[in-house]
Parts: C-alpha cells; structure tokens; sequence
C-alpha cells in the first residue's frame, strides 16, 4: 500500500507541474498554433487531474469540451486570421488555395 | 496587430501591481479556507430518492439547481447567436478532406452518436449528462464539417433554428408546465421526475451538440434554396 500511495502522490505531483508548465508555455508561446496545440495538451492534462480527484463528470466535460471543441474552434479561428491577415505561417495544411488567392 | 510598445509600459506596471493584488488576495482567501466542509452532499444524499436520478451529479444539474442549467443552455445559445450576428460563413473552403479522414468521418460519426446517446442515458446512474452527451454530438458535427459537408440549405432555414432552440424550449416548457399545475419552477413531481429529466437533457443534449457544431462553423449558414 505504502508503494502505491507514494506512486500515486509523485504521479499528482508530476500532473501538477506539468498543468502548470503547459499553462505557462501556452501563455507565453509567441507562435498561436503551437499555443493552440499546448492549450489542448493541457485539457486533456486537466481531464487527468479530474479523475485523480474524484469528478469523473468534470473530466468528462473537460475532455470533450475544454480539450476537444474548444481547441477546434480555437483552430478554426486560427485559420480564419491567418487567411485574413495574408500571414505566410508555416503551420497551414489545408488552405493553402486560400493563401494563393489572397496573395496578390 | 499594432501594438503600442511605448504607451504600454505604465499599463504593464499598472498590470503587474494589480496582479499582485490579486495573488495575495487569492492566497489569502484559499488559507483563510477552513480545511474540512461539510459541504451540501449531506442534503444532496437525503433528497437523491426524491429527484429521479441516482447519479448526485446529475440530481444536482437538473433537478435541485436546473435553474442554473437552463440558464448555461441560455448562454451557449447566446453565444452562437452573438457568432451568427458577426455575419454569415464567409467563404466555402473547397479543400478535399482526403481519403483518410473521409473514411475516418464515416466510421466515428455513427460511433459518436451512438456514444452520446449512452452518455445522456447513463447520466441517471453514473458520471454523463447532457453536456457531456451534447459535446460528443458536437464532435461528431465538427468532424463532418471537416470533411467537408455542409449543411444543405433546406435544413439551415427554420429547422436549424428550431433545432437549436429545443433543448432551451423544452427545458422552459417544463418550467411553465409545472407552475400551471402548482408547483414552482422546475420543481418537479417526484413520480415524473425521472423521465422529465431524460425528457430535457434529450433535448438539450441535441440542441447542444448542433450549436457547439455550428459554433465550429462559425457563421450564419445561407438560408433558403438557391437556385
């Protein structure tokens, strides 16, 4: 018991600094995909530390919408700045007509 | 965009004093704590037999604080209404999806569906719920407007619309319901209780999945039959 007990609070401990280096990289990261792409990580981080205090239901609702749709719609957005800002990002994989028509 | 660097400078001071306000006060306020509450799951397991539900969470929700409920599916109802105010969908993007999330859309929409009904039903015994089954149903939506459907103009006039408006129709129907009979709001007749609250979270689950995938779209879609 005493070894599980230790796993576990090193295993809390390692979840927590890690929320908070995600949160702080999200934050601080100049490129807005790859913030994008941190802030989901720490959803899905977040769901983790959910589970690990008893609210399956706020885990739930996390991982669906704090991780998934929010990171979607944050994608979406993205998208539609940067083929609003004629911005050469490198990060674009689908809408590069979109750049083309724009360009000129 | 254009970021005024120097006009800035006293903001920020202003900023981090501000901020540090609030930490001390935030610090306070979590010591200040007391380290065990009781908390209301006293009251909540009393009163679980009389709210339809065994889930807590759920009798919680949308039986002893639906009002809350009612008004988040209000929020997020405002908040596609605020998006569609912005305008209609600016351009169609008329990137091919590819075969590989094509395929992948077809075999985890049916999946999806099918998930979030269990969740809006196991959400009367065990952690789900309406907003959990709805986000599913959302994902499911964001998927397929990945892959490149849209939704045809003759469902993204008043269906939409009524679609949308369900989950909060429903959920003030029974509210108005139950005052006609004599009850208050949202107080529900314990006999009735358990399938009043299926009856919403059904509606609510669909109304909240086609917003949250509507929100994906990110504009008004084109109303009427275009010829």
């Amino acid at each position: 018991m005493e070894a599980v007990t230790l796993l576990q609070s090193v295993f809390d401990t390692v979840l927590g600094l890690a929320l908070l280096w995600l949160a702080w990289r999200a934050l601080a990261s100049p490129d807005l995909f790859r913030a994008i792409v941190l802030f989901i990580a720490f959803g899905l981080l977040m769901a983790l530390a959910w589970v690990r205090l008893d609210a399956p239901d706020i885990a739930l609702a996390e991982a669906a919408i704090g991780a998934g749709l929010t990171g979607a719609l944050l994608l979406a957005a993205l998208a539609r700045l940067e083929s609003r800002n004629e911005t050469k990002m490198l990060h674009k994989n689908d809408n590069e007509s979109e750049a083309h028509d724009q360009g000129c | 965009m254009i970021r005024g660097v120097d006009k800035q400078t006293p903001f920020r001071w202003l900023l981090m004093v501000f901020l540090s306000f609030l930490t001390v006060g935030l610090g306070y306020a979590v010591l200040s704590l007391p380290a065990q509450t009781p908390g209301l799951s006293d009251y909540v397991a009393e009163n679980i037999e009389n709210s339809g539900v065994s889930n807590p969470v759920t009798a919680v929700l949308l039986n002893f604080r639906g009002y809350d409920t009612l008004l988040e599916i209000g929020v997020l109802l405002l908040a596609l209404l605020g998006v569609w105010s912005l305008g209609g969908i600016t351009k169609q993007r008329e990137s091919s999806p590819g075969p590989v999330l094509d395929m992948l859309s077809r075999m985890l929409v049916p999946l999806l569906i099918l998930v979030a009904g269990y969740l809006l039903w196991i959400g009367a015994h065990a952690p789900g719920g309406a907003f959990q089954a709805g986000a599913v149903l959302g994902a499911a939506g964001v998927l397929l407007l990945l892959a490149g459907w849209r939704p045809g103009a003759r469902f993204s006039g008043l269906p939409l619309r009524i679609t949308l408006v369900t989950g909060l129709g429903m959920f003030v129907a029974v509210g108005i319901v139950l005052i006609l009979v004599g009850r208050r709001l949202l107080e529900y007749l314990p006999p009735f209780a358990g399938a009043l609250i299926l009856l919403i979270e059904a509606a609510a689950t669909l109304s909240i999945g086609i917003t949250l995938a509507a929100l994906f779209l990110g504009g008004r879609p084109e109303v009427g039959p275009r010829r």
